[in-house]
């Protein structure tokens, strides 16, 4: 019997969902972690939200404290980077010299902002957001009557914004492409969204490439954009995507597909070295294999969780829902499933509760479901439109658009 | 926590047969759930993880799914049955007298 215990590299959701399972499912062995921030896993989501705002200063929702990290005999290697994987003996190297024997190796390495690239003597001062520090630093600079660019209008640039509102910011929000939400929300949604920055002050630059960020002599950055007007700004946050944490699986030749490629079972093209959560991509079985990559929290610590399994040789293909949500002021918006621009959409207007979209494919499967409206009000009907994308049901569409025909019986039928 | 007594929270039909409804009492919120074999249970309103209604989230068989980040509760019991919950959920004893949900709280 070999001493090799699991090695999990990276100490966000994923990773530290993943520690915690494999304790659960019976692994009696050695588990180790490595994170590279300093501090202990903690939930990322309220960094854009409340941490930003709040009177009283943040300080991170631990997701597994000393105490509990001890409880469960987890190692953990707080302020490390894993360089490279000697896959033939086992072992993961450590920038520090440690060498760390694994059984079986977890990449949750998640991602890093996507830096603009853009003319200027600005561009390094540009704000991103994805660690606590990060938000602190945010935090530090949206204060009351401050004037706040943000580029990017994508949940964090949008989260971000509502946080700067709400603190009193003069906000101006850029995005290049024809539309915010882009990527994975349905216009509809984006609309909605849209208009309800606008009623709380938020300015839209949008579909304008921007040309130049410049600092002026006393401070202020100006943000050049190519209909020939500027945007005037104390601070610039820039949230345009992310990019997933690579770099290990490269050096250590694993195979890449817009981040670790892995299989349904969330195991990489070397059998002993899964991937969990925003570094990888994965196919889907319930969108016929269609491969995926997500940055989203559910599905760090969904994968987080499953992927231990799978390490202890479950083999269980991961098909948990795609599923994202923001909140924005006293909004809560929310997307689930996968959506193609082709899909026929249906509303269902709850009223003050918010409105649902159905987006139903050409076959008749409903495949996704986004809803916007206050917080929590449309939450049971979301979920049960969830259970009905799962089971692939073809609802009709006048029953989906009927707010008096009982979602939970389209569900047993 | 519990010093006896009860209260009427709602009627036996505010709550539909495998649902939940939020009952507020002087600066306190419960959750009342009606299951689907017509069992009725009282927990605290608030999810343990973050100050979330449960009352938002969905009934299915005995479990209540916080809507905000799907952590699970049993109902009867209050146990915490998925991540991200761990801290389990505080539950009170239920009556039903002349079709009216009671609680001790």
């Amino acid at each position: 019997m070999k001493d090799y215990g699991m090695v999990i590299v990276g100490a966000g959701e994923a990773g530290a969902r993943a520690a915690v399972e494999l304790r659960t499912q019976g692994w009696t062995g050695a588990i180790t972690m490595i994170g590279n921030e300093g501090r202990h896993p903690y939930e990322r989501p309220p960094l854009s939200k409340h941490q930003l705002v709040d009177a009283a200063e943040p300080v991170p929702i631990t997701i597994l404290d000393s105490n509990r990290l001890i409880e469960q005999n987890i190692g953990f290697h707080t302020n490390d980077v894993a360089v490279r994987i000697n896959r033939q003996v086992h072992t993961v190297e450590l920038a520090s010299g440690i060498q760390l024997p694994y059984e079986r190796l977890l990449l949750a390495t998640g991602a890093n902002p996507r830096k603009l690239s853009v003319q200027g003597n600005a561009a390094k001062e540009m704000l991103y957001l994805r660690t606590f520090a990060d938000a602190i630093r945010i935090r530090e600079r949206i204060q009351p009557g401050q004037r706040v660019a943000v580029i990017g209008g994508g949940f964090i640039g949008l989260e971000v914004a509502a946080s700067a509102v709400k603190k009193s910011c003069e906000v101006t929000l850029v995005e290049v492409a024809p539309r915010i939400l882009m990527r994975g929300v349905p216009e509809e949604i984006a609309k909605l969204v849209e208009q309800r920055h606008r009623e709380a002050g938020v300015r839209f630059k949008i579909g304008v490439m921007i040309e130049s960020v410049d600092k002026e002599v006393g401070g202020e950055y100006v943000i050049s954009l190519a209909d020939g007007s500027a945007v005037r700004c104390d601070a610039i946050v820039t949230g345009i995507g992310a990019i997933p944490a690579t770099a290990l699986a490269v050096v250590s030749e694993l195979e890449i597909e817009n981040g670790v490629k892995v299989n349904e079972m969330l195991a990489t093209s070397d059998p002993d070295i899964y991937a969990a959560g925003d570094c990888c991509s994965f196919p889907h079985p319930l969108y016929g294999g269609k491969r995926i990559r997500l940055e989203a929290w559910r599905n760090a610590q969904d994968q987080g969780t499953h992927v231990a399994g799978n390490m202890l040789g479950a083999a269980v293909p991961y098909s948990a829902l795609p599923w994202f949500w923001s909140d924005q002021y006293d909004q809560t918006l929310q997307v689930a499933g996968l959506s193609e621009p082709t899909d026929t959409t249906v509303m269902r207007n709850l009223g003050d509760a918010g409105k649902l979209f159905f987006h139903v494919a050409g076959d008749g499967r409903l495949v996704s479901v986004s809803a916007m409206g206050p917080t929590g009000a449309f939450a049971k009907e979301f979920r049960l439109a969830e259970l009905l994308i799962e089971k692939q049901a073809r609802p009709e569409l006048e029953a989906l658009a009927n707010p008096g025909r009982k979602l939970k019986e389209l569900l047993r039928a | 926590m519990s010093n006896g007594i009860w209260i009427e929270a709602c009627e036996v039909d505010d709550i539909e047969v495998e649902d939940v409804i939020r009952f507020d009492h002087e600066d306190r919120t419960f959750a009342i759930y009606r299951t689907e074999k017509g069992d009725f249970f009282a927990s605290d309103g608030y999810c343990t993880h973050e100050k979330f209604h449960l009352s938002n989230g969905l009934v299915m068989g005995n479990l209540i799914e916080c809507p905000k980040h799907n952590g699970r509760f049993d109902i009867p019991t209050g146990q915490a049955k998925r991540a991200p919950v761990c801290v389990d959920l505080k539950t009170y004893p239920v009556k039903i007298e002349d079709d009216k949900v009671f609680i001790q709280i």
